[in-house]
């Protein structure tokens, strides 16, 4: 059983904890759950979905796929946040790019996507300023370095990151920064999973649930997926080992005729989530409805920023110009986030569409479903 | 994007941030969100930000149940086929 508490707080020697965490790779842990999967797989099949970018890219790199039996499927779902974008939201931030004086500062991902006319990359060839950024205190520190600049930060990605840059502005506001500000565009997981899992072609049997957007919000905000979908789901980690016990854990539940939510990665995530963490995206943000490529417009699914903290607001600082959305022809990553078609089934894929000059975001992003596919498959 | 790394926190520097040593490399991080997160502590680390504190005896029961799991299997069904 995990405590309620927040923290045993323990000083470990790296050693251990190296070993500990060398056990998350071993063949021999491994070999142990794929012969427990294949004991535990329903005769009948059972279709998993991976709801994150990085199980995506896990589950690929490790071959994980070709070792399940025939029986279970495993498809990719929606959790790669530059994918998601929205067309709209990335010619927003194109336009942002546009206004003079401002320095768009991103993670890298971002730069390559195309826009409607335009990406970052073809913005930063013609002139505009566009800062990679690791972290969004490197965008801070952007701002405190470049006083006669404006710092505009793309916050995308889902609840893992929200919180990040939600300290951001509150690290700005404290050090009263004039020139910093963000573009929001993050989104949360729970409205999309309900999309999908209402989704009568999908037929989702369970779901391997992101590791550490668990560890931000725990399991609370998934627990409607079992009750009212009877959907389980096993929130699980990132390495070999981990993913295997996640799937492993939901053959159980299967076998077991159980639906509930598990977490498979205890090292990883508190069954309430970090309470830290949750308070500041709620002091900083409040939901909206988010527009996601391939799943629409889903309510309560984004979060914007705040009137509290509008002046960081950089579409209510700026108040950009957005380009009329046009979608780029024959792309089907909607298609592909929902899961309605593998990447290896989209018409423009490797022929068209490659790593090096990619149409959609799917194949730009090193998380998207077809650059993983395109990579390992 | 979600990624997060195990590091270890080798010195508080005061304003919320931490020297930490990722895989042998030290960088600056923030640990606004993990204040409880102290000297010799594992954090996982996404995008300059400590986000949890990594519990080892967590991961040692993980690994435990792991072990376990084969044999759970093998009981629950009449007949194994692998």
């Amino acid at each position: 059983m995990q405590p309620e508490n927040i923290h045993r707080s323990r000083t470990v020697d790296a050693g251990t904890m190296q070993n500990e965490l060398a056990a998350f790779k071993d063949p021999k842990l491994a070999r142990g759950l794929i012969e427990s999967i294949g004991k535990l797989a329903p005769e009948e099949g059972a279709t998993l979905m991976e709801v994150c970018g990085t199980h995506t890219v896990a589950i690929a790199r490790n071959g994980i796929r070709n070792l399940m039996p025939e029986s279970v499927r495993l498809s990719s779902g929606p959790g790669c946040p530059v994918c998601v974008t929205s067309n709209r939201d990335i010619d927003a931030v194109i336009a942002l790019a546009r206004i003079p004086n401002v320095t768009i500062a991103t993670f890298g991902d971002m730069t390559r996507v195309p826009g409607s006319t335009s990406s970052l990359l073809k913005e930063q060839a013609a002139g505009r300023s566009v800062q990679i950024c690791y972290s969004p205190l490197d965008a801070l520190a952007l701002a405190k370095a470049n006083p006669d600049r404006q710092i505009v930060f793309v916050g995308v990605g889902f609840e893992t990151t929200t919180p990040l840059v939600a300290m951001a502005i509150k690290r700005a506001a404290a050090m009263g920064l004039k020139n910093f500000s963000v573009f929001a565009a993050h989104k949360n997981m729970p409205g999309a999973l309900e999309t999908l899992v209402k989704d009568p072609d999908l037929k989702l049997d369970a779901l391997i649930l992101p590791g550490h957007v668990g560890t931000i919000t725990g399991t609370k905000p998934f627990e409607f997926l079992a009750k009212e979908y009877g959907i389980p789901g096993v929130v699980t980690g990132f390495e070999p080992v981990d993913v295997l016990q996640g799937i492993a854990m939901i053959m159980r539940q299967l076998h077991e005729g159980r639906a509930e939510i598990e977490i498979a990665y205890a090292r990883g995530v508190m069954p309430q989530g970090n309470p830290v963490a949750l308070a500041a995206i709620d002091e900083v943000f409040e939901t909206c409805t988010a527009t996601w490529r391939g799943l629409g417009d889903i309510p309560g699914s984004g979060y914007r920023i705040r009137e509290e903290f509008a002046q960081f607001d950089a579409l209510k600082r700026f108040q950009p110009e957005i380009e009329p959305t046009i979608n780029p022809k024959g792309c089907r990553c909607g298609d592909v986030l929902r899961a309605r078609m593998e990447p290896s089934e989209c018409p423009l894929f490797r022929k068209v569409c490659t790593p090096e000059n990619p149409v959609g975001p799917c194949m730009v992003s090193s998380e998207g479903s077809c650059a993983a596919y395109y990579r390992y498959y | 994007m979600c990624l997060a790394i195990p590091a270890k926190i080798a010195q508080l520097d005061g304003d919320g941030m931490a020297t930490v040593d990722i895989l042998g490399v030290t960088r600056s991080v923030s640990i606004d969100l993990t204040p409880q997160a102290g000297v010799g502590d594992f954090v996982l680390v996404h995008a300059g930000f400590a986000i949890e504190v990594v519990d080892p005896d967590y991961a040692q029961e993980t690994i435990d149940l792991i072990k376990e799991f084969p044999d759970l299997a093998g009981d629950e069904l009449p007949a194994a086929t692998a």
